[in-house]
């Protein structure tokens, strides 16, 4: 082949050290607030107008007959120029001294937040516009609080048609205020709020002189100062597994470095599969003459890598060094947005995607519906579509998963119903415990003991077989009340048996824990194998816990070996706190004891218990008999 | 991390999620400059294998540099070459302008292939800075079962996380390189020393800035003879990347009603 048919390139240093730096701006504001016209003017001012593109748009607008119409600039599709609406979002990119910026355009008709939410996502930083004739808008406050929500957090505010207001100063201070204060109370700062007019070119690139009284920077040099983001390289690893190749004798681990560093020989830890095993090496491709295998990467980096074992680990799972591991749960909190045809029902399953991860949940509670222009909060069975909610998912599997707040990438996902993706949420572990410890085996080299007396011997002798009477409920629900009547009607009866009690067991074997997410799952674990081991002696062993958590209640489950018979002390919030035999309802609304179970923690009723008992509707004695009958019924040989 | 690197690992990363989620993928391979820079990334991302199909959907009316380029490259870099042939102009849109209805052979092609190899998805090297309606689009694009695309009411695209759920039926279209822009695409195959066809630089004050069929393709004034020179040009350039592309100017809508009905 001849030279002239493929030429390569040298290598030349300088050419990528001139790389400049690149920007990605939303662009977000109530419709007809001038947001295209800004864009317009920016490009303009700018001198980033293509060639012809000035007088193409302007054809554009003639054979339309409307006035000069910027909107044309991005509004690409025949639909958008004709109907004049912005539809899906779109970019255009221009250059100032300092950077290079993407633009992004998104729509700011509320049937198009899908649209406004896939524009925002890929920004660095956003451009608010508010129209200073029309005031703070209901979209106005959604966009703000959405943005926070995407994890937005560098964001502008352009007060436009400053000259249609005369460019008074008082109307802007008034918008400047109520934005901010709205802003504020969702906790973001914005960083600048500029007096502009799109029109006539008032501080878009060049300071207004009408307008002295302003102090502060123009559009550009605003969006100029904001800093674009880098890759969290300093906070711990977390590295999902993205696919397994085995494309030749190696097999490579493929994934993106979300956050932190790794390094050729550190120790990883897969969740939620909790296998470990070193990183034997950073695989890398390249035909640069002399380029070597890295033997460290670090976040934002696309890497594969090998270990010195052969662990089974599949996508979905999360790579970490060991001390740092991400949250193992299968319940969880989020805040999330829907934007699906049909609305998001309390108790149906959806389709999770985590980073690379996927599986079944199901919306256990509709905890708050949102509304974004105040802040308040409403319940209902449903999120409607464009609706923000507060919700409980759970997962019939464990998922490793962090906070948003600790973790942006891992923290984040988004729900599939049937083929469309409907939603997206932010994760926060609040009231809810990280289940790792609960699951983790530490010990190894366990092998256990056979009893030479059958299950079968143990009921003969006793007249009954053993098992777990799990009382679960609301404080003040008549638990305990119930359990200690109980063994005494039963013992009465010749049963073998004994009550495990919240309040004993930790001045003994639970004095250690605290009343933390962890300590409390902790707590609630050690009560389940205890009573595990009761039952296995043939013993009926009652326990009496709020046990709030459903995962915990399972895990004892789990524990017991088919015994185990859930029963569900039924009473609502209302009626316990009228009872509050400990005094402890009155502390909690004070807010004096915090994480109170119904009051300000979660309690998650049992959905398929053996029994209900609900001491609300019946007195002691009704419970009472219902609960011996049903024990008769069950554990009498 | 600068910028060539995050460009970089954010098209790995739709690649392995293509390639993992998708049965039955291919990628297209135009011979220009972004599709070089394409094939590059999918051997980075697999670590030096490309492990699926790479096809040229063969107007035969490109430049001989073209064939003789794809004839050496397919064989040097190991592709799973696949080459596909176009049908006449007859069987294209005739209310189309002319040149658009010339580019429209490719799409026709590019259906016949689709169907012929049952490919699911398509990997395919647009960017959003070449023109306005690729500007819209997302990174993995559903089309109906003729390949059109329905641009007023695209899925949701956030955080990474494509939409990987489809109807029986459904074709994608996933681009790797939509978040590119033309500068980078140079500044990469600078850095990566990416081979190039040499209609790219000026010859006798003439270079072509994209490539196409020889006779819908123009190339504009230019002295950049080498890739930093090009680099230079297009910093300081007001015109646009496709004005050498007949089919982009002829009518206000034509590339628009191309792209709806498939065309890349």
């Amino acid at each position: 082949m001849s030279e002239t048919t493929a030429i390569l390139a040298n290598a030349d240093p300088e050419a990528v050290a001139n790389l400049r730096d690149l920007m990605r701006i939303v662009i977000v504001g109530h419709v007809d607030h001038g947001k295209s016209t800004l864009v317009g003017r920016l490009f303009h001012d700018t001198g980033s107008l293509p060639d012809g593109r000035f007088e193409a748009i302007k054809a554009q607008s003639e054979k339309r007959g409307v006035p000069f119409e910027w909107a044309f600039l991005m509004d690409a599709l025949q639909a958008e120029r004709d109907q004049g609406i912005t539809i899906d979002t779109s970019q255009i990119w221009f250059k100032t001294d300092a950077r290079d910026y993407t633009i992004i355009d998104a729509p700011g008709h509320k049937e198009f937040l899908k649209n406004m939410i896939t524009g925002a996502a890929q920004s660095d930083a956003a451009l608010l516009i508010i129209d200073a004739h029309e005031g703070v808008r209901e979209q106005s406050k959604r966009h703000g609080y959405l943005l926070h929500l995407m994890g937005v957090q560098q964001i502008a505010v352009a007060v436009n048609k400053m000259d249609l207001a005369g460019y008074d100063q008082k109307t802007f201070d008034d918008i400047e205020r109520e934005y901010r204060a709205y802003l504020t109370s969702i906790d973001v700062t914005p960083t600048f709020v500029i007096p502009v007019s799109a029109r006539e070119g008032d501080n878009i690139v060049t300071p207004s002189k009408a307008m002295s009284w302003y102090k502060g920077p123009t559009v550009v040099r605003a969006l100029d100062s904001f800093v674009s983001s880098q890759p969290t390289t300093e906070s711990p690893l977390r590295l999902p597994v993205q696919d397994i190749y085995k494309f030749d004798q190696r097999r490579i681990i493929a994934g993106r470095i979300e956050s932190g560093r790794i390094a050729v020989g550190d120790e990883l830890i897969f969740s939620p599969s909790n296998k470990s095993a070193r990183v034997k090496s950073i695989e890398y491709w390249s035909t640069i003459p002399g380029a070597k295998k890295p033997t460290s990467s670090e976040a934002g980096y696309s890497v594969g890598i090998t270990l010195d074992e052969q662990i089974f680990v599949e996508r979905g799972e999360i790579a970490s060094h060991i001390e740092t591991a991400p949250v193992e749960t299968d319940v969880f909190r989020a805040r999330i947005f829907w934007l699906g045809h049909e609305p998001m029902i309390l108790g149906k399953a959806y389709k999770l995607k985590l980073g690379t991860l996927e599986a079944q949940v199901t919306v256990q509670s509709i905890e708050r519906i949102i509304d974004t222009s105040d802040l308040s909060n409403a319940h209902a069975p449903q999120v409607e579509r464009n609706q923000v909610a507060e919700v409980i998912l759970r997962s019939r599997r464990m998922l490793a998963l962090d906070s948003f707040i600790d973790f942006p990438s891992t923290g984040r996902f988004v729900l599939v119903e049937k083929y469309d993706i409907a939603g997206g949420g932010i994760i926060s572990m609040d009231g809810y415990a990280d289940q790792r410890d609960a699951i983790t085996a530490r010990g190894t080299n366990i092998t256990r003991a056979k009893h030479t007396i059958t299950d079968e011997a143990r009921a003969f002798r006793n007249g009954h077989k053993g098992g777990v009477l799990w009382l679960t409920g609301l404080s003040g629900a008549g638990k305990s009340t119930l359990a200690m009547a109980l063994e005494k009607r039963l013992f009465e009866k010749g049963y073998n048996v004994y009550v495990l009690d919240g309040d004993n067991v930790r001045h003994g074997l639970n004095a250690n824990l605290s009343f933390s997410p962890e300590d409390r799952a902790e707590n609630i674990r050690r009560v389940g194998e205890v009573a595990a081991l009761f039952e296995r002696a043939g013993v009926l062993a009652i326990t009496a816990f709020i046990s709030p958590y459903r995962s915990d209640r399972d895990r004892a489950r789990e524990a017991a070996s088919g015994g185990f018979h859930e029963i569900f002390v039924k009473a609502d919030v209302e009626t316990c706190e009228s009872r509050d035999p400990k005094g402890l309802y009155a502390k909690a609304r004070t807010g004096e004891i915090k994480d109170f179970t119904g009051i300000s923690a979660p309690y998650e009723a049992p959905e398929t218990p053996q029994l209900v008992i609900d001491t609300a509707a019946s007195n002691l004695d009704e419970c009472l008999a219902e609960l011996v009958s049903y024990v008769e019924a069950k554990f009498r040989v | 991390m600068d910028r060539l690197d995050q460009l970089e690992s954010q098209s790995i990363y739709i690649f392995r999620e293509a390639f993992n989620r998708i049965e039955n993928i291919a990628m297209l391979w135009s011979l220009g400059k972004d599709s070089n820079v394409m094939v590059w990334l999918a051997r980075k991302a697999f670590l030096g294998h490309v492990p699926f199909p790479v096809m040229h959907v063969d107007t035969e009316k490109k430049f001989p540099e073209m064939y003789e380029f794809r004839d050496r490259y397919a064989s040097e870099w190991g592709l799973n070459f696949i080459r596909e042939l176009c049908p006449p102009i007859e069987q294209t849109d005739d209310t189309l302008p002319p040149a658009a209805r010339s580019a429209a052979r490719k799409t026709e092609g590019l259906k016949l292939a689709i169907k012929k190899y049952g490919f699911n998805a398509l990997f395919a090297g647009i960017r959003r800075d070449e023109e306005a309606t690729r500007a819209k689009e997302r990174v993995f694009s559903p089309r109906g079962l003729a390949g059109q695309w329905d641009f007023k009411d695209q899925p949701p695209e956030f955080w990474d996380q494509y939409k990987t759920d489809f109807p029986p039926g459904t074709h994608i279209r996933v681009h790797p390189l939509l978040h590119w822009t033309e500068i980078d695409i140079w500044l990469y195959t600078q850095r990566e020393q990416i081979p190039t066809i040499p209609l790219y630089f000026s010859k006798n004050g003439l270079r072509y800035r994209s490539l196409g069929d020889q006779d819908i393709t123009n190339p504009m004034k230019s002295m950049a003879s080498t890739i930093p020179e090009i680099i230079e040009e297009l910093r300081t350039t007001k015109i646009s990347e496709r004005s050498g592309r007949a089919m982009d100017h002829e009518s206000e809508d034509a590339f628009e009603r191309l792209r709806a009905d498939g065309y890349l």
